[in-house]
């Protein structure tokens, strides 16, 4: 079977029942990176946090679907089961609960009763991923993201991504924080992820990252929309002439605070 | 306002029983001594929680029979849960409701004159030792009705004496089983640490039977001497209808140190004070305690550390879930005395809340009469946060599971902390039964 297919059509989200997303449409298959650049404040991490289906954020219309079926009905540890990962911008801290145990829990609630993954098998696998993302093998018996620096809690998030072998995975600002020998490691992970089956959608405001992960289409959000789409060179214009330029030629004015009197 | 406390028992009765035991006559005299103050003595006065209704006093049987256990391979399954069955040298004493029934201590440590006995045998063979420490270095009987009470009446408990200079690395462990619905629990736990020595003590309440209106008065006396080290750590865990009090105290001398860590699993009401003196320089005291209240059980937990000594340091974490329409109240007391200079006191108290119903009250105390010192305290009452349940679901792990991993971290601290890999994993199980 082929990868899955996440599809996004006009999606309007609020956040205390102001509209942040004004009408969102984009497709993600498997075998597709895809990158979400923008300024600050523009929506991108509302659009992930939408898809995962975190309790602040309010769809008012649109739909997200994944292979046909309706995600905005799922829960969201069923959008999780249902193949889809956000590695978080800022991940929570969870005291007392070690990353083995949490991770433990995550695969066995994919596996479901009956089905629970061997401990050894785990260990094994667990260790192997972290070697992979030259983690120190302590942060196992640590507790989740407890006193993480910025860095670790990246490579942590993308150590969960591994472990989760998830369809679609969303990775908002995974480069942020990382320092350069990180940022290659990191990257490592989601290019041995690269397959038919996996698909993935990074929110990033830096070209550095898509040097090492070459996506296939690159999106320009602003004021809650998709503004624009291209190819890898699409990135690197905007790394070289920043958005002012692209704002002028598809005749974008910032919004005032008028306009939300 | 004090009221009149009708005892079930008079003198006479209480004289019989030190006669049925054959007491020595000085631990007869306390009995009556305890037992005349008893009623010119106040009830105590936990903070936040009105204790005037709750029955300590009033019960019909003072002792009950039960048959002891005669070997470790014939006890109750729930029982073998506890304790590590294959340890060649277990150091166990287990009581059922008031009868001694089963003691074992390694050959080696009776070499060395660790004593380990039931309290009312110990105060027959070893009366020196438990005259010199029963209620007169950190418990005084006539402290207020309850320590009355208990010293007039006491009928179970047990006797731990470590001497100088013995470091015992394994485990000592009691487990008192309360299995008659009609025993009442005048429990006392002494524990003597001498000079240079250190000892890990460990000890289950467990009662088998689901509901009972049986009364538990239960004092602990930690004594350690210069440069002692007492690691005690407690699960309770008392049927429903039962009114608890339990006074766990500890004494610390020069350089010593007492750690509790305290499950208190208590399914009736509760009362519960755990004082530490830090009495000589240099000494240390530690607190770690959890709780979990559910039903409409209302439990009051007082955790004081005192400090005498110069340099002293004391450190308190409490973490309490309450669920249903039950109550939790954590009064949290660092009390650093005049002279007591470059001390350190600390503490945290949390109270995790599962539902609308249900109170929590965390109370921060710091009574400093120095200058020369440190200080510090946290305390919260406050919900799971639905960020990290997010969190944790977006990993594909159910709300209920979500839900389970947050408040079992939330215990983890005190929980880690049980020194005996059975004890601690009971204390789990407890907890997983109680927050479902
Ligand atoms: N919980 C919230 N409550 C109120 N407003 C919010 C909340 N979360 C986001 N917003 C607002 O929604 C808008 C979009 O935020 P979002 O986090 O999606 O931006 P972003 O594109 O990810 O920005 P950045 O590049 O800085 O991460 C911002 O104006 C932000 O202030
Ligand atoms: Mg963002």
């Amino acid at each position: 079977m082929a990868g899955s297919t996440l599809t996004i059509k006009d999606l309007h989200v609020a956040i205390d029942g102001k509209e942040i997303l004004k009408g969102v449409n984009l497709e993600i298959k498997g075998g597709e990176i895809h990158a979400i650049m923008g300024p600050n404040g523009t929506g991108k991490s509302t659009l992930s946090s939408a898809i995962m289906g975190h309790p602040k954020y309010e769809v008012t219309s649109g739909s997200i679907t994944l292979d046909g079926q309706n995600v905005l009905e799922m829960e969201v540890d069923e959008r999780a089961r249902a193949g889809l990962f956000l590695a978080m911008q800022y991940p929570s801290e969870i005291s007392g609960v070690t990353n083995a145990d949490f991770l433990r829990s995550a695969i066995n609630a994919r596996r479901g009763e009956g089905n629970e993954v061997s401990l050894m098998k785990f260990i094994r696998q667990m260790d192997k991923q972290m070697e992979f993302l030259e983690m120190d093998l302590d942060m196992a018996q640590r507790y989740l993201n407890e006193g993480f620096s910025g860095g670790e809690k990246k490579r942590n998030e993308i150590l969960q991504l591994m472990m989760l072998e998830p369809k679609i995975a969303i990775l908002d600002e995974i480069d942020s924080g990382l320092d350069i020998d990180a940022l290659k490691v990191v990257s490592k992970g989601v290019n041995q992820m690269r397959g038919e089956d996996f698909g993935c959608l990074i929110i990033t405001h830096y070209q550095r990252l898509l040097n090492y992960i070459t996506p296939d289409h690159v999106h320009v959000m602003m004021q809650g929309r998709i503004v624009t789409s291209g190819g890898p060179e699409l990135a690197q214009r905007l790394e070289a002439e920043g958005y002012e330029g692209l704002k002028k030629e598809l005749g974008i004015e910032d919004e005032t605070v008028e306009q939300e009197a | 306002m004090t009221t009149e406390t009708k005892l079930p028992f008079d003198k006479g009765f209480v004289s019989s029983i030190a006669k049925q035991n054959s007491e020595p006559a000085w631990f007869e005299e306390l009995r009556l001594k305890a037992l005349e103050q008893l009623n010119i003595l106040p009830m105590p006065r936990p903070d936040k929680t009105k204790i005037d209704k709750w029955n300590f006093t009033q019960f019909d049987q003072h002792t009950v029979k039960s048959e002891s256990f005669s070997s470790i391979e014939g006890l109750p399954e729930n029982l073998k849960a506890l304790i590590d069955v294959n340890a060649a040298n277990a150091n166990l004493y287990i009581q059922r409701n008031q009868t001694p029934a089963f003691l074992s201590l390694s050959e080696d440590l009776k070499a060395k004159g660790v004593i380990f006995t039931d309290l009312l045998t110990a105060v027959k063979e070893h009366g020196d030792l438990v005259k010199k420490y029963y209620m007169t270095q950190a418990i005084n009987a006539d402290e207020h009705r309850l320590t009355a009470l208990h010293a007039a009446l006491v009928n179970g408990g047990v006797f731990l004496y470590v001497p100088k200079n013995v470091e015992i690395t394994e485990p000592i462990q009691s487990v008192f089983l309360h299995d008659d619905a009609n025993a009442n629990l005048f429990n006392h736990v002494l524990v003597v640490a001498e000079d240079n020595s250190s000892v890990v003590y460990v000890e289950n309440y467990i009662s088998t039977v689901e509901e009972s209106a049986g009364l538990v008065n239960i004092l602990t006396e930690a004594i350690a001497n210069t440069n002692a080290r007492i690691q005690y750590g407690a699960v309770d865990h008392l049927a429903k209808g039962m009114t608890t009090y339990v006074n766990r105290r500890g004494a610390a001398g020069r350089d010593a140190r007492i750690e509790w860590a305290l499950g208190l699993m208590n399914e009736g009401d509760t009362i519960s004070d755990n004082t530490t003196n830090l009495l000589g320089d240099g000494s240390y005291g530690d607190t770690k305690t959890v709780t979990v209240g559910r039903g409409d059980q209302t439990q009051n937990f007082t955790t004081k550390v005192v400090h005498f000594g110069r340099n002293t340091q004391g450190n308190i974490l409490n973490h309490g879930v309450v669920k249903d329409s039950a109550t939790i109240i954590f009064n949290g007391i660092g009390k650093i005395e005049h002279g007591a200079s470059k001390s350190d006191s600390e503490q945290t108290s949390r109270v995790l809340m599962l539902s609308e119903k249900a109170r929590g009250d965390a109370n921060p105390g710091l009574l400093i009469d120095e200058d020369d010192v440190m200080a510090g305290h946290a305390a919260s009452v406050g919900r799971v946060d639905p960020v990290q349940l997010y969190y944790l679901m977006s990993r594909g792990v159910p709300k209920v599971e979500a839900e389970r991993l947050v408040i079992h971290g939330f215990l983890a601290p005190v929980v880690n902390e049980l020194p005996i890999e059975k004890v601690k994993e009971q204390l789990v199980e407890v907890i997983e039964r109680k927050v479902r």
